[in-house]
Order: C-alpha cells, then sequence, then structure tokens
C-alpha cells in the first residue's frame, strides 16, 4: 500500500491545534508541524514525549562540579601545595570554600555549553545545515502540520482538514 | 491561549498580523542604511581606531604610558573594567532574570540587551587583559601545563575566581543569546532575495525549521539557560567585588559589596540599555515594539536599583564610623572631602540623588528626560568606581607612598577606544541582525497586542449585558 504524505498550511495557531486534535482522536498520527513561533501546548497534543534535554543538562553540570574538584584538588593539594598568605593547603576540605566560586562557575559552564551542544547535535542545526521547514512561509506566518498516511485514508483527511481550517493542501 | 488582564497595557501597539511583525523587523536589514547610522558608524570607527592606536602604544613601551603610579597601581584600567562588566549585567537580567518571572515586556528589548552585554564583556576583557602589563603572557592566567615545573594558578585568590567567572559569564551569554537568534535568522534566510543574503543567513539559522519537537527543545534550553544565567550574573559582579573586599585595604576590605556591585551593575546596564534603545527605536521606528510602558518599566528598576546603591553608600559610610577603625573613618572622609571629593559628590548626584526624581510618573514617560538621566546615571558609575579605586589607593596606610592620580591621554584613548567599539559593534548589529525576538514577540501578540487586546475587552463588555 503506498503512503501519501501530505501538507496542510494553516493562517493561525488556534485551528492548528484544533486540527491536530482532531486529526489524533480520529486516529492519524502526525508527523511534524512547522510554526514561526513556539505555540504552547502544540507538542503535548502532537504526542511528542517531553524532551530530556533537562537532564543532559543536569548531567552536564555535575560532571562540571566533579571536574574542578578535582581540577583543584589535584593542583592545589596534591601536585603542589603552596602556601600562600600563611593559608596552606593541606587538605581539600581546609580551602574548599575558596573553591566555591570556580567549582560554581564550572558546573554552570559545562551544563550551559553541553546542554546547548545537545540541542544543536540533536536537532541537527549545524552550519550548512538544509532548511527543515518544506515551506519557506512557515517562518513568517503560516503553520504547516505535515500527516503521512495511506492512500485509502486520504479523502478523509482530506475532509477533516479541509473543516479543520487548512487554508491549503498539498500531496507530496 | 495565555490571557492578560485588561489592566494591563499592551506590549505591542497598532494593528499588527504576524506578518506585519516581520515586515517591522526585518525593514532595518533589507533596507538602506540612513545617514544616520553612517554618520555614528563614522564617529564610532573613528574612536574605534584611536583606541587601538593607544592599545598598541601601550604594548610596545608598557603601561607606564599609562598615569597609575606606584601607590595608585588599578586606575582607569580597573574602573573601565568593572564599568563595562557591571554595563553587561543588564541584558543577562532583562533576558534571564524577566524570563523566570514571565516578565513579558522583556521580548521587545532582550534581544539588543544581550547584545549590549556581549560587547560590554569584550570591552571589559580588554581591559584585564591589558593591565596585566604582559598581555602576550596572558594565558598565565589559565591553569595550563607549564614548562616551570607544577606551578599552577592560585585557586584561593579572588583574581582567579575572576578569570573563571568572566570567562564563563561571556560564553554562557552568547551562547544564550545565538540560540534565541536561530530561528529569527530562519526568518529572515526563507525570506531573503539576494543570493549572498540567503547564504549568509542559511549558515547563521543552521538549518532551522520551526519544527514543533525543536520548539519544545529551544523553550527548555531557554529556560535552563536562564535558570543557569541567574546565579552566574550574580555570581559575576559578586566576584568582581571580592578582588576589592578579599583585599586588605581599608575602604575596600567591607562585607557589603557584592550586593552593592550587583545592584550598581544593574542600575548601570539598564542606563546603557535605555540609552541605546531611545536611539535605536527612533531610527529604526520601533516605537510600536519599545513602547513607552517598556520605557517606563526600564526607568521602574533604575530608581530601585538606584535607591539599593544610596543605601549601599550610606551604610558604607555609617559602618566605617562605628566600626570604630580609624583607618577605614579616613577612608570614607577621604573620598568625601579628600582631594578627589568632586568625584564623590558627582557619584553622590548622579546615582543616589536623580534617580529619585523618576518617582515622577511625567518624568519617567519623557523620553527626552530619561535619556539625559541614563547618560548622567552611566557617568555616575563610572565615577563609583573611581571613588573606590583611585582616592582609596591615593591615601593608604603610608603618608610616604601618599600621590596623586592623573591619567595619560593613552588611558584616555583606550577608553574612548572601547566606546567606539563598542558603539561600532552594535550599530552592525542593529543593521545585520534582527534586533527584536520576533518570534517571541509573535507569541504574545494576541495576548499582548492592542488590537486584541481591544478586542477582547469590546467583547468581555457586551457579554456582561
Amino acid at each position: 500500500m503506498s503512503k501519501v504524505v501530505i501538507h496542510a498550511i494553516y493562517d493561525d495557531e488556534e485551528p492548528l491545534m484544533a486540527s491536530v486534535k482532531s486529526l489524533r482522536s480520529n486516529g492519524f498520527q502526525i508527523k511534524d508541524a512547522f510554526t514561526p513561533f513556539p505555540v504552547h501546548g502544540l507538542d503535548v497534543a502532537m504526542g511528542v514525549p517531553r524532551t530530556r534535554i533537562a537532564i543532559c543538562a543536569f548531567i552536564y553540570g555535575i560532571t562540571g562540579t566533579c571536574l574542578a574538584t578535582l581540577m583543584m584538588w589535584y593542583m592545589m593539594v596534591h601536585d603542589w601545595p603552596t602556601d600562600v598568605g600563611g593559608k596552606p593547603s593541606f587538605a581539600y576540605y581546609m580551602n574548599v570554600p575558596a573553591f566555591i566560586p570556580i567549582t560554581f562557575e564550572s558546573t554552570v559552564l559545562c551544563a550551559a555549553h553541553g546542554m546547548a551542544i545537545t540541542f544543536y547535535l540533536r536537532s541537527w542545526l549545524v552550519p550548512g545545515a538544509k532548511a527543515k521547514n518544506p515551506d519557506p512561509r512557515t517562518t513568517d506566518d503560516k503553520f504547516m502540520m505535515v500527516v503521512e498516511t495511506k492512500e485509502e485514508n486520504k479523502a478523509n483527511l482530506e475532509s477533516l482538514l479541509r473543516t479543520g481550517g487548512a487554508s491549503e493542501i498539498h500531496y507530496k | 491561549m495565555q490571557h492578560e488582564s485588561e489592566i494591563r497595557e499592551p506590549l505591542i501597539l497598532g494593528k499588527k498580523s504576524y506578518h506585519q511583525i516581520t515586515e517591522d523587523i526585518v525593514r532595518p536589514i533589507e533596507g538602506k542604511a540612513t545617514k544616520y547610522w553612517y554618520m555614528l558608524l563614522t564617529v564610532s570607527i573613528i574612536c574605534f581606531l584611536w583606541g587601538i592606536m593607544c592599545l598598541c602604544y601601550t604594548i610596545g613601551t608598557g603601561i607606564g604610558v599609562w598615569g597609575s603610579n606606584n601607590g595608585v597601581d588599578w586606575a582607569w584600567d580597573i574602573t573601565n573594567f568593572v564599568w563595562w562588566i557591571g554595563i553587561g549585567h543588564a541584558g543577562t537580567l532583562i533576558s534571564a532574570v524577566l524570563l523566570l518571572f514571565r516578565q513579558k515586556w522583556r521580548m521587545a528589548i532582550n534581544r539588543s540587551a544581550e547584545a549590549m552585554t556581549i560587547f560590554a564583556v569584550m570591552c571589559a576583557a580588554i581591559f584585564v587583559l591589558l593591565h596585566t602589563g604582559r598581555p602576550w603572557l596572558d594565558y598565565f592566567l589559565f591553569p595550563l601545563p607549564n614548562q616551570f615545573g607544577s606551578l599552577w594558578v592560585n585557586f584561593n585568590s579572588p583574581l582567579m575566581w575572576d578569570v573563571f567567572a568572566v570567562s564563563t559569564y561571556f560564553s554562557v551569554s552568547l551562547v544564550f543569546w545565538y540560540t534565541g537568534l536561530v530561528p529569527d535568522f530562519a526568518m529572515i534566510r526563507d525570506r531573503a532575495v539576494k543570493p549572498m543574503a540567503k547564504k549568509m543567513y542559511g549558515l547563521l539559522s543552521m538549518g532551522w525549521g520551526g519544527s514543533a519537537r525543536h520548539w519544545s527543545r529551544f523553550e527548555e534550553v531557554s529556560l535552563v539557560l536562564a535558570g543557569l544565567s541567574t546565579p552566574l550574573v550574580f555570581s559575576v559582579h559578586s566576584i568582581v567585588s571580592t578582588d576589592f573586599a578579599t583585599s586588605v585595604v581599608p575602604g575596600w576590605h567591607t562585607t557589603i559589596f557584592p550586593p552593592y556591585f550587583v545592584a550598581g551593575a544593574v542600575f548601570s546596564g539598564f542606563a546603557m540599555v535605555l540609552t541605546l534603545l531611545l536611539i535605536m527605536r527612533k531610527i529604526y521606528r520601533l516605537e510600536n515594539y519599545i513602547t513607552i510602558k517598556h520605557i517606563e518599566y526600564m526607568n521602574i528598576v533604575i530608581i530601585v536599583t538606584g535607591s539599593i546603591v544610596g543605601v549601599a553608600y550610606l551604610t558604607e559610610l555609617f559602618i566605617s564610623w562605628y566600626s570604630g577603625v580609624e583607618y577605614e573613618q579616613y577612608a570614607f572622609l577621604n573620598r568625601a572631602t579628600g582631594p578627589y571629593w568632586w568625584a564623590y559628590a558627582m557619584m553622590m548626584t548622579c546615582n543616589v540623588v536623580s534617580p529619585q526624581l523618576f518617582w515622577s510618573k511625567k518624568l519617567r514617560t519623557n523620553l527626552m528626560f530619561t535619556f539625559v538621566m541614563s547618560i548622567i546615571v552611566n557617568i555616575g558609575m563610572w565615577f563609583e568606581r573611581f571613588v573606590i579605586i583611585v582616592p582609596t589607593l591615593c591615601r593608604t596606610f603610608l603618608p610616604s607612598t601618599w600621590n596623586m592620580y592623573h591619567p595619560t591621554f593613552v588611558d584616555i584613548g583606550i577608553y574612548t577606544g572601547t566606546i567606539g567599539m563598542f558603539f561600532t559593534f552594535f550599530l552592525l548589529f542593529t543593521r545585520y541582525f534582527p534586533v527584536i525576538a520576533q518570534a517571541e514577540l509573535k507569541s504574545i501578540m494576541k495576548s499582548s497586542g492592542q488590537e486584541y487586546k481591544e478586542k477582547a475587552a469590546h467583547s468581555h463588555d457586551e457579554a456582561q449585558h
């Protein structure tokens, strides 16, 4: 059975939302949606699982904390303990108050950059990547829904999209 | 869609559609630059070039060409460093703290405020890198393995904390700013006609398409970055203040420094945002997006932070008297009545007295007055850092080391040069980058746009009758 990909274009975000909901309740899967700005609740309506990128950020942050701790322990306490201004570095716990600022900065540095890199790579946003939106108008004021379905459901889907308020329907 | 109370004033004026917002934001990029833009750019570049000349002279000859001397060994370099870093703080405050507090008025100003942050931190970096005296050895600041045995940096030193804080702050701000720019670059790419523009914005937008999955990640990234930037911005200026506070110099060795520096940073930063935005909204005709209400909100932040700074000044004075330490008492007496009394008077007038005028609604909604005030506050905050550094160092424990400080033309030149660099970068930014976060702005058009608000109020009235 051959499959068809349908690009439905909407002029506003409300009909898009309503259409996504009605299609989902009729058993259709929405492949993707392209909007000029974040439409709140659209990902939930489409059934997109919540992003786990914040968990990544937490892990990167903890890594930063550990790296900074290890670095300062190694350099100040283990490798070459110096006595600056009568404040010797005999043990890590003795100097830890002075190490807090850099530990914090390193945590933020690793969490922020790690998360940003993950975001760009996971979404494959890299210099030279091809524009991911099939229609250039979706970064301006149009909203697009991409649905993939079997040939026999085409008519049913089209009527659902039309009643949902789609202004244009294209077959790919 | 989110509902917003009717009594809140609209944040987007006039009859706007999504497409109209696009048109308004790309107009400065797609259109021709005005002659004001070229004039401002020429002046900025001349200042910038003069700064580069003075910088080269300093590197070639040594920092003996500055006015700094044996007693006053920190002077304009650190004054300018703290001033620029402080200015940077408003950008992060607007984009991160106001995002966490869900303040929608940030959306019209966050992009340019963050750009300001990045350029201001670059200017600040010039001074820290230069004040070491041998800037070609600045890599010593980083904990790198080296050929001198295991000679590591001293992590107990606030100067070391500063290296980490400022570099983290700069790179995280840059990433935060750029991530926000990606969808807007994509919008410009998708409507660009000239092949060169299409290629450049295509590269910059990195293939962004606005997919629902990407938006949901994008929003999560913005939120977490805001959450990370908020403590970061407070830590940066707190650490800058510990450069002073952990020393044993009377007048610097005070625990009030971190909160007082942070409040001062936000205060001066908002003033600089106002200076820039008042010009920008006029030149690029963005009055419908950066409204009088936005200006008023910023002026309110100026009253609050200006008052905190005022309280800090008075607390310092009181504590120096109450401490009973005569060196501490002398340090403050010297600031107010010593050879640099005029700088102290300047600081008090500009930072404590003048912002109080904003209690009047008439004045804080007056654009010309706000513009003049924003410059006064910036002057005042520069003098604050000058008062902390120079008068303190020119009268330390040993009277035989007492001497005056006079800036040389090189000091003035490098400072002018950073101002030139700052404005050059900012002007180029306004010409080639979307100055308003249009994607974010579109998401609040229906809840905070004037036309939609009036419509909602109208239908609400009818429902009641």
